[in-house]
């Protein structure tokens, strides 16, 4: 019952304008419409484009959703450091197959952030003046060859425990978004392992290279499930929404219990001493991360902050004259063909 | 990417000699252009060029990778030849330059290669790169109308980007001269492929306002010169960064 005053009052139709202001929650309607949001939230239903929804979900969606988007793209850059210098051809192919994958998924994203009613070149104008972040994992430099498996096995490894629970997230596109995201993600993942495994099974020399890197990628990537749950600001309500599904303490302790094995396998060990096995807990303990850096690094003051905005920020000026190019034929071909029509 | 299916790369009868060194040519043609596109990953000026320009990119190395295992180890011939060795020519190892620069270089080479397979593809089984050419000639068809509208968009687009593109397929002009030159072992009809890029090209120039570039397509020294080993300045360079991870560690598997 209460959907069906949703559908009625804020519906397709219910109330021409631009597609961003459907649903827009304002003052007189907001307890009816409150009500029904709240329990399709209940009911496990998804929440999608034309359906009321408080203006605090849209605005913490945008937010999460473009993050997301602009981690997609500012992540290249990483990796296609390594692309000109990739050892082998199959694992040029391999790594240009991805960076490619990462560009879609940023599509995909922008999209999905479109249905709530912002335009791509509005977050990509918010990420270039340092309004809108991304995820703090892009700020490190890849120093080796041996990073850019380091990367799809912990990077990508705890982006896939991230994101398999958003696609059940509550609002529709963003989850259906993930499920694609996701079967790719998991590809890029196993061939990271592989490509590491292939060089801890290698010579002394590219053995060594895989250590170093799993000893600069361990703690950053244990980072990227955000601030400890006491002082995480957005998840309490982020998960009440269903928008989340678990706490960034539980997300990294899966991680941590994913990766023991898996570095073990590969014969190489991670660089915290305190890591052993919690016969109690049935979990691994492992040492306390240092939430300084992670401050720092999302302050601005990272590695490679600086570089990895100035790049995104050049390409986007550099190609501004391309873009006007596009606009301008397509609107001299849309004049063309209204002449045409008019003269018919 | 290839599977065993794949006739383009089934269980390939040895070359002779003379069709080897036409696989090299091409080889090396798909695996430096390639490198190049590659090196705007991070730069395009749209998010869709990104994922273009890689797709390009990587149709071509996948290209490469077959021509060149027909010839010997791709690696092996990848990374540890010297610029001498390489038999490419000198357009696709020209610098990116701007979007329209880059642009220049896809057109003018998208519509060589898109008419050479064709003509491989066609000569069928005697030819021994006829099952490449025939699955490589779809990939480059789309190149090619990248290539295309992305000339047209330009060319007739702003005064700025009209300026831009004009530059770059003038630029390169000099070195479309050596596409033509024949490459031994390969049975192909160079005059005919000739006159049909020059009509090719020519025809997508004028709708994109701009007409064919004038002045010479290839002098003594440049026309042929990559075919045999002789390259130009930037070509080293990229060599240094695309292999020296490889020969830092000699006989390492990766």
């Amino acid at each position: 019952m209460p959907e069906t005053i949703t559908e009625r009052g804020r519906g397709p139709g219910a109330e021409p304008g631009p597609r961003s202001r459907t649903g827009a929650g304002t003052a007189e309607d907001a307890p009816q419409a409150t009500a029904a949001f709240e329990a399709k939230i209940a009911a496990d239903e998804r929440i999608e484009p034309r359906d009321w929804m408080p203006d605090a979900y849209r605005a913490t969606l945008v937010r999460q959703i473009a993050q997301h988007a602009h981690s997609e793209i500012i992540g290249m850059q990483p990796e296609a450091n390594w692309l000109t210098r990739a050892p082998s051809l199959r694992r040029k192919a391999i790594l240009l197959a991805k960076v490619q994958d990462e560009a879609g998924h940023g599509l995909y994203l922008y999209s999905a952030a479109e249905t709530l009613g912002t335009g791509r070149d509005e977050l990509l104008d918010k990420l270039h003046a340092g309004r809108q972040k991304y995820s703090s994992i892009f700020n490190y430099p890849t120093l080796t060859w041996a990073d850019v498996g380091a990367i799809g096995w912990l990077v990508d490894g705890a982006a896939i425990i991230n994101q398999v629970p958003l696609c059940r997230c509550s609002y529709g596109p963003y989850a259906r978004a993930m499920v694609r995201i996701c079967k790719e993600e998991s590809f890029h993942q196993r061939q990271g392992y592989e490509l590491l495994h292939t060089l801890a099974h290698g010579t002394p020399g590219q053995r060594a290279m895989a250590q170093d890197a799993v000893d600069r990628w361990w703690w950053p990537s244990l980072m990227m499930f955000g601030p400890p749950d006491d002082e995480s600001a957005h998840s309490a309500q982020s998960m009440a929404w269903k928008i989340k599904r678990h706490s960034n303490d539980e997300l990294r302790q899966r991680f941590v219990d994913i990766c023991v094995p898996q570095a073990e396998i590969l014969g190489l060990t991670l660089p915290d001493p305190d890591l052993r096995w919690n016969e109690e807990r049935g979990q691994h303990d492992f040492g306390a991360i240092d939430w300084t850096e992670f401050k720092e690094v999302l302050r601005g003051n990272g590695p490679c902050n600086e570089q990895r905005i100035g790049r995104r920020r050049q390409a986007h000026e550099d190609g501004a004259w391309v873009r006007d190019a596009a606009a301008a034929y397509a609107a001299k071909r849309a004049r063309a063909a209204e002449s045409a029509e008019a003269a018919a | 990417m290839s599977t065993a299916q794949d006739p383009a790369t089934a269980a390939p009868a040895p070359l002779d000699p003379a069709a080897a060194a036409g696989a090299l040519a091409l080889g090396d043609d798909a695996l430096v252009l390639s490198h190049r596109l590659a090196e705007w990953t991070g730069h395009a000026p749209v998010l869709e060029e990104e994922v273009a320009l890689a797709n390009i990119a990587l149709d071509l190395l996948g290209q490469a990778r077959t021509l060149l295992s027909l010839v010997g180890d791709e690696d092996e011939l990848a990374f540890l030849r010297e610029e001498r060795a390489f038999r490419n020519v000198q357009l696709v190892e020209q610098p990116n330059g701007d979007f329209a620069h880059t642009i220049a270089r896809q057109l003018y080479f998208s519509v060589y290669q898109e008419l050479l397979y064709g003509q491989l593809a066609a000569a069928g089984e005697p030819s021994p790169l006829a099952p490449l050419a025939a699955k490589a000639v779809k990939e480059v068809a789309y190149h090619r109308d990248h290539a295309e509208q992305w000339t047209l968009r330009l060319g007739d687009g702003t005064e700025t980007s009209h300026a831009r593109m004009r530059a770059g397929l003038d630029a390169l002009w000099r070195f479309t001269g050596e596409l033509f030159r024949p490459i031994g072992g390969l049975a192909v009809d160079w005059a005919g492929l000739e006159a049909a890029w020059l009509a090719a090209v020519g025809g997508v120039l004028e709708r994109a306002t701009l007409g064919l570039p004038e002045g010479p397509r290839g002098t003594g020294w440049s026309a042929g010169a990559g075919r045999e080993g002789v390259h130009t300045e930037p070509f080293g360079r990229m060599l240094a960064e695309m292999q020296h991870l490889h020969r830092s560690h000699p006989g390492a598997s990766w």
